[in-house]
């Protein structure tokens, strides 16, 4: 090792100063004339041409942007059609399962969501090489002055044309002012970095537990305390509580005797599927209305359990006590009156559908019913 | 230009040179337009009176769209204190005189609204009753007071702001400007109530049933497309022919590049508002619009339309170089310019022909004539006026703009 004096401070530039954005574009012009590769210019906003006289092409940036904006644009489209019309598939306003026009705004979305957030994301983690925030630069008063109003340039010590004195005169030749040099320290450079100490991890873990717990606590408890419970607390009988206002304490109260409600038709047939067999006839014909009625009602509530020829081939097989197929000799000797009491009352395992199948929608039913027995064993006649 | 000079020298440097003087033959060019132009809207009026009524509203709307679009752009300039567009304002300055002429079109129309507007039949009306509904708005005499104000309106706005920059001219007083810029900021807002009216007014009452609330926007942003595509290539090809008296950088056609290529996609992103709105709600009164364009060949028009006002241009103007070609920058130009025509011809012939597009010589012989004015006014103004503001104190900063 040659035997010099390291000096305290390392030269890491000179710097010098324009006040005006053409100059410092002519500045760089002239330093890629006179062969520097390690300089930087300095300005507090971006000006424009500045890349051409710098001979440095496009930047890389944007590709970073297109890259992940066609990304976002590919997801959002491929989640939503997943979401909607593969593994959820639910008709929304009546409108196609997959449909383009309602996609487009968060597909937009998420393409520029993406394509910001990454391009910042790079910039800041690639470009400035984050989470290192020393830079010899930092602190000086050429720093001060690019990030106001004046254009800088800085040309490295590191360049392998540098010499101290030309640097000063080239500098002096463009007509920059307040030149100077550049120290910095070696630890000012060689700072590690704090984010993988343990102190700021456990900063971070701290942090982390007490949003979580602050959170789980407010939920959970603050929210049942007065004042803040007052949604808790209404004037209304909850169930299982007891009534106030009725002597009885019950709030439900039975209907007034001999009387039914509005619109409310009682099943005269109770727990005698004989009578029902016997006395209803089907008030509806097989229209072509009547059928699709009742082949809409068939595959929403009974498919699941009968399947949709009602062979009792459902989705539900093997989940529940088999239902039977509906091709039976008996179901299809049944009068209408028979499956209407079934569907009424339910049978064993197969619970009543009186609440939610209206009467019309039951008889419509049996009239589709009859069409698949029909389908599935035609007559010698049918043929024809 | 060496940037120390005072501002006087400066403004005394530019009015010195030469006057701006176009070839005769761009003058006569416009005249010959011009003078055919109006011949065949004239022959055609006898043809078919009810079809050259739908053309003269469509040449209508595009007049407006340049002259308030014009006016518009210039009032932005003096409220935003915008410094890069002062040394090309004057050519929005210019185009904003075709307001001018919007009295005689108006005018016309308005002795020919019967073939254009269904709420005027009266006997239909009554037996109608969301039309006799509607009656206090669209009735003959209210619509004639609106337009007549609306045109004053901007016809006022109109001669005070030109009428201070070109005395700036003379005088150099910077409380020209501010004056302007008051005017401006009372003109935007006024601006932005006008064009909304004015468009539902002329355009949107052809199908009375129907209304879209976002209506006035989707035309206001073609307006301020019309207009820049306008003011772009006239700046541009004055300046590659070296008409123009100062130096224009790329600086200054980016900036006009990037602010064509915003409303581009402004434009997109409110027609497709307005079709994704009538299209989820799905309401008879608002769908029969969109399905009417959707009827024969109008639904190729409607496809066309997205491809020529938004995919070309938008994927014409997205780098960053093509915002400061001179050549590109032309080409769009002339391209957005027609497109904003396809637009209105969509928006309007629907009505006139309900089964299918139709085109013939009549649809063209209207803009010709539009051409032709617009040629004449131009060269008009720029034999009378400086092509650049001189007095604006602006303008130095405005030559030495740079990004
Ligand atoms: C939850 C599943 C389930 C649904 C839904 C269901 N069923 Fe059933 N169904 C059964 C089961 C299980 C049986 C056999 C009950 C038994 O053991 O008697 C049955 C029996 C029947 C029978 C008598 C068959 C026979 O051989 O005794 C008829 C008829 C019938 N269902 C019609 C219907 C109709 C019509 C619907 C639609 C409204 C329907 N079921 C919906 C489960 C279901």
């Amino acid at each position: 090792m040659p035997d010099k004096i390291i000096p305290e401070k390392i030269l890491y530039s000179v710097t010098g100063i324009f006040d005006h954005p053409d100059e410092i574009i002519n500045a760089a012009e002239q330093a890629e004339k006179a062969g520097y590769k390690k300089y930087d210019i300095n300005t507090s906003y971006p000006v424009h041409g500045m890349s051409t006289a710098m001979r440095i092409g496009p930047s890389k940036l944007s590709y970073i942007a297109l890259v992940f904006g066609l990304s976002g644009t590919t997801l959002a489209l491929l989640f939503m059609w997943y979401v909607s019309s593969w593994d959820y598939p639910m008709v929304i306003g009546g409108k196609p399962y997959f449909s383009l026009p309602a996609f487009i705004p968060i597909t937009f979305e998420v393409t520029v969501l993406l394509a910001s957030i990454m391009t910042v994301v790079a910039m800041l983690f690639i470009f400035f090489k984050l989470p290192n925030n020393s830079h010899p630069l930092h602190d000086t008063d050429y720093m001060k002055m690019v990030s106001s109003d004046r254009f800088g340039i800085s040309i490295q010590a590191s360049d392998p044309l540098f010499d101290e004195v030309k640097v000063k005169d080239f500098l002096q030749n463009l007509g920059a002012h307040h030149i100077t040099p550049i120290y910095f320290d070696e630890s000012e450079i060689s700072v590690k970095n704090t984010v993988f100490e343990p102190k700021f991890i456990g900063f971070l873990l701290a942090v982390f537990f007490a949003t979580a717990g602050f959170t789980y606590f407010s939920l959970n408890y603050i929210l049942a305390w007065g004042p803040f419970n007052w949604m808790w607390n209404q004037h209304k009988l909850n169930p299982q509580k007891r009534s106030e206002l009725f002597s009885d304490g019950f709030g439900m109260r039975m209907p007034v005797e001999g009387t039914v409600a509005r619109g409310y038709m009682p099943y005269l047939y109770k727990g005698n599927q004989a009578a029902a067999s016997k006395y209803m006839i089907n008030p509806l014909l097989p229209t072509k209305e009547v059928l699709s009625m009742g082949q809409q009602k068939f595959v929403t509530f009974c498919s699941p359990c009968h399947g949709y020829l009602a062979k009792g081939d459902s989705r539900l097989r093997g989940q529940f006590p088999n239902p039977p197929s509906l091709h039976s000799e008996k179901v299809r000797n049944y009068q209408d009156g028979d499956i209407y009491h079934i569907i009424t009352e339910g049978q064993n395992t197969m619970p009543s559908y009186a609440k939610q199948i209206t009467r019309e929608e039951r008889w419509a039913i049996i009239l589709y019913l009859r069409a698949l027995q029909r389908s599935q064993n035609a007559k010698e006649t049918d043929i024809k | 230009m060496n940037p120390n000079d005072s501002t006087e020298n400066f403004a005394k440097n530019i009015s010195m040179q030469e006057p701006i003087k176009l070839p005769g033959s761009i003058n006569i060019t416009g005249w010959i337009l011009l003078i055919i132009g109006v011949l065949a809207i004239a022959i055609s009026f006898f043809v078919d009176r009810e079809r050259s009524s739908f053309n003269l509203l469509i040449m209508l709307m595009f007049l407006l769209s340049i002259g308030l679009g014009s006016l518009f752009l210039v009032a932005l300039e003096y409220v935003a204190g915008a410094v890069w567009s002062t040394p090309v304002r004057r050519v929005s300055e210019f185009l904003s005189s075709s307001l001018i002429f919007l009295p005689v079109v108006a005018i016309i129309l308005i002795f020919n609204m019967h073939d254009l507007y269904h709420w005027t039949h009266s006997e239909y009306v009554q037996s109608d009753k969301i039309l006799s509904q509607k009656t206090p708005y669209l009735n003959y005499v209210f619509f004639i007071i609106r337009v007549a104000f609306f045109i004053g309106i901007w016809l006022l706005f109109y001669f005070l702001i030109i009428k201070n920059s070109r005395k700036q001219d003379k005088t150099g007083e910077q409380v020209l400007t501010k004056r302007n810029t008051n005017l401006s900021a009372a003109f935007i807002p006024i601006f932005a109530l006008t064009i909304t009216f004015a468009s539902v007014d002329w355009m949107m009452s052809l199908e009375p049933h129907w209304y879209s609330t976002i209506f006035g926007v989707y035309y206001f942003s073609g307006t301020v497309l019309a207009a820049l595509a306008s003011a772009t290539l006239i700046i541009v090809l004055l300046r590659q022919k070296g008409y123009f008296p100062v130096k224009l950088l790329q600086d200054h056609l980016y900036s006009l590049g990037a602010l064509m290529f915003a409303f581009i996609n402004f434009w997109a992103y409110i027609a497709f508002s307005q079709y994704m709105l009538i299209w989820y709600a799905n309401i008879p009164e608002e769908t029969s619009w969109m399905l009417q364009r959707w009827t024969g060949s109008w639904k190729f028009v409607s496809i066309g339309l997205i491809i020529v006002h938004f995919i070309v241009p938008y994927f014409a103007l997205l780098s960053q170089p093509a915002k400061m070609n001179p050549k590109r920058l032309i080409i769009m130009s002339i391209w957005i310019l027609f497109a904003h025509i396809y637009d209105l011809y969509w928006i309007i012939m629907p009505t006139y022909s309900r089964d299918g597009a139709v085109f013939g010589w009549m649809e063209l012989v209207f803009p010709v004539a539009l051409v032709g004015l617009i040629i004449v006014l131009f060269s008009y103004k720029l034999r009378n006026n400086n092509l650049v503001p001189i007095g604006d104190p602006k303008l130095e900063r405005g030559i030495n703009f740079r990004l």
